[in-house]
């Protein structure tokens, strides 16, 4: 998998995302998760790593149920009750047909986004879909600042208490320190603009690119698995009579 | 070629506009500059920053220094052939998908230059392009540059405080005035031999010039205020450093030098009472804790402030204020002293810092050297009992040095506890008392 381009990898996500958020009901989600668990068995995904990689995704899933069957629209039959919460029919089910679309959205996301390298997306983005290369690549380096403004931040904390002033009023300092942040990352910024600049970064030259951006069959194949996974479960809802168009709930 | 002047002389000003990075917007400028004859332009002349951390622009070894060839137009296998032969000749032999954040930081700069050269400027220009490193990277920087240089016949210009890294790199030296224009220019001997006296006195480390040490004072016997027993540090739950066993004097210097990644500066935090350790204990005396409890990291933020000082390595981190004068109050203010009390002790301190007449301005926007003077005045005027500094003489001039070493000795004979993190080996000769050297 990781050797298919990260364009085509969120392009298929998108695609599948797209379909499955249109509908809310059970059927659609069961269908696509049930073909993804099959694409992953196919891709042979090593089991631990998916385990470990989908983790947030099955805790996420089921909190989210919990919610949605205590506090969603009361519906048939109520089963339960206490204060504002009402777990009925009708939000048992909707809680049911949201865990599955969490997990029929989450899954392949996670599985198609982590092992994507921020160069690659870039030289992807740039030379496939011809986005501005000034845009993308100035994010791109932008990013790699992040790990010097959690340093930063680290340092700012400690020198705070070194001030004498860590015992009291959180929140005004945390205001204070993320200011002090946002003035020294427009200062690390315009050094790294300067030396972006320096190297010719923007120039009125047609810049060539030194990574290929590879796009062949493999990444039609991979949007149009993603695709097509969408379609199947949007048609298994309209055919089983559960289609449930999301606008106008 | 060397380019020296006073701080405020527009030395890097000058290298920026040959590299074509300064835009017509920005400030003023009158005459012409060519450079081959042409208008400065990227790729005619490359520069290296100070920075190492802010110019790396890609994650990987390889696609950094492809960076400048791909925005030149370069087609793709003359690139890669660039980015090898680039790379070995800044003597740089690391794969070429390494992360560029693993590098040290002279592995980070000589990967800057082979940016540079990958780019077949005819000029290269660097800007303080040692500052920030220790001395085993200076000297890996400056003999790759002296080798670059040789190899590709480019002329090189660089813009350098400390004169002896340099001297017998470059063959011409100028001197740019602190009121502007050229006020020396030649070969280094005889340049530094008319100028010498003048240019140290600006501030600029000159051979043969070295900066004034203070005259030192009798001192009391040392009494231990700070012990660490088979202490451990580390950022997160990792140590980097264990089974220390140190001890930290009243009226004394303890040195703790090493080179870069061997846990100095965390070393200095821990025993700062600002990070846990991550094993072992820092014990302080019953004196330095005065009823706060034996366990600098047990005590609160305001504690800490008549007992231990920290002056960090990047003075932004721990400026608070709007005005240097608030900054300063801040510490007594936060100590519950009387406005009368707090009033004189800042005074004080702007007047023998020499920060009186910047009193008003903001901490920002300080110069370098003003800057690490207002860090150790803010720590100062809470008058703790012992001051840990991390590199607090980092980049800074001739003159800005001899200041911070008075004014540390100053301290130790009036009984304070130094601590000092650095790898300045002349601020460890000048002041400190033992040295521990991590490795």
């Amino acid at each position: 998998m990781t050797a298919v381009n990260p364009v085509a990898r969120l392009g298929a996500a998108l695609l599948l995302a797209l379909c499955l958020v249109l509908t809310i009901d059970w059927v659609s989600a069961s269908v696509a998760l049930a073909l993804e668990l099959i694409a992953f068995a196919i891709i042979r995904m090593p089991a631990r790593q998916f385990w470990l990689r989908t983790l947030p995704v099955w805790i996420a899933a089921p909190l989210t149920g919990v919610t949605i069957a205590l506090y969603g629209r009361t519906e048939g039959t109520v089963f339960f009750e206490f204060a504002f919460a009402r777990v009925s029919e009708g939000s048992l089910t909707l809680a049911i047909a949201t865990v599955l679309r969490v997990l029929a959205i989450g899954l392949p996301a996670v599985v198609l986004f982590v092992t994507i390298d921020p160069t690659e997306l870039a030289d992807g983005l740039a030379q496939r879909l011809r986005l501005p290369a000034r845009f993308v690549l100035g994010a791109l380096a932008g990013m790699r600042l992040i790990s010097l403004f959690l340093e930063d931040w680290r340092s700012l904390e400690l020198a705070r208490r070194a001030r004498g002033v860590a015992d009291s009023g959180r929140i005004r300092r945390l205001a204070g320190q993320a200011f002090a942040l946002f003035v020294l990352s427009i200062r690390r910024g315009s050094t790294l603009a300067t030396a972006m600049e320096a190297r010719g970064f923007g120039a009125d030259v047609d810049r060539t690119w030194a990574r290929e951006s590879p796009w062949g069959a493999r990444e039609w194949f991979v949007m149009a698995a993603g695709l097509s996974i969408g379609l199947v479960a949007i048609a298994a809802a309209v055919a089983s009579g559960r289609w449930n168009f999301i606008v106008g709930q | 070629m060397l380019l020296l002047g006073a701080s405020g002389a527009g030395k890097s000003t000058l290298l920026h506009a040959l590299a074509g990075v300064l835009a017509d917007d920005e400030g003023e400028h009158e005459g012409t500059m060519l450079v081959d004859g042409h208008r400065p332009a990227p790729g005619r002349a490359g520069l290296v920053l100070q920075d190492p951390d802010s110019q790396l622009i890609l994650a990987r070894v390889g696609d950094d220094v492809a960076f400048g060839c791909e925005n030149l137009g370069v087609p793709r296998d003359e690139t890669w052939r660039r980015v090898r032969e680039s790379l070995d000749a800044v003597g740089l032999a690391v794969p070429l998908d390494r992360s560029t954040t693993a590098l040290s930081g002279g592995q980070k700069q000589r990967l800057a230059l082979a940016g540079v050269i990958a780019m077949r400027p005819g000029l290269i220009l660097l800007d303080e392009p040692t500052a920030n490193l220790d001395p085993v990277g200076v000297a890996e920087v400056r003999d790759a540059v002296s080798r670059v240089a040789q190899q590709t016949g480019a002329t090189l210009v660089v813009i350098e405080h400390r004169v002896a890294v340099w001297q017998h790199v470059v063959d011409r030296v100028v001197v740019l005035g602190a009121g502007g224009g050229v006020v020396a220019d030649g070969n280094p001997s005889s340049v530094l031999e008319a100028r010498g006296a003048a240019l140290a006195a600006g501030g600029v480390w000159v051979p043969g010039h070295p900066p004034p040490l203070p005259n030192r004072r009798q001192r009391r016997a040392p009494v231990a205020v700070l012990d660490t027993e088979g202490l451990a540090v580390g950022r997160s739950r990792e140590a980097v450093q264990s089974g220390l066993d140190l001890s930290v004097s009243s009226g004394a210097t303890l040195a703790i030098t090493g080179s870069n990644g061997t846990g100095k500066s965390t070393l200095g935090l821990t025993l700062a009472g600002l990070l846990p350790p991550v094993g072992g204990v820092v014990t302080a005396s019953d004196v330095l804790a005065d009823g706060a409890g034996p366990h600098p990291i047990s005590w609160r933020s305001r504690q800490l402030l008549t007992r231990i000082g920290t002056v960090f390595q990047q003075p932004e981190h721990q400026f608070l204020a709007s005005t240097v004068r608030a900054e300063l109050s801040v510490g007594p203010i936060a100590l519950g002293l009387s406005a009368a009390e707090t009033d004189s002790r800042v005074t004080e301190l702007l007047e023998r810092l020499r920060l009186a007449r910047l009193a008003e301005a903001n901490p920002f926007t300080l110069s370098g050297g003003e800057k690490r003077r207002l860090s150790v005045a803010t720590m100062l005027a809470t008058r703790p009992g012992v001051l840990v500094l991390d590199e607090p003489t980092f980049g800074q001039d001739s003159r800005t040095w001899a200041e911070l070493v008075a004014l540390l000795a100053e301290l130790v004979d009036d009984g304070t506890a130094l601590v000092a993190i650095t790898h300045d080996l002349d601020l460890v000769d000048a002041i400190a008392d033992s040295t521990v050297e991590l490795t």
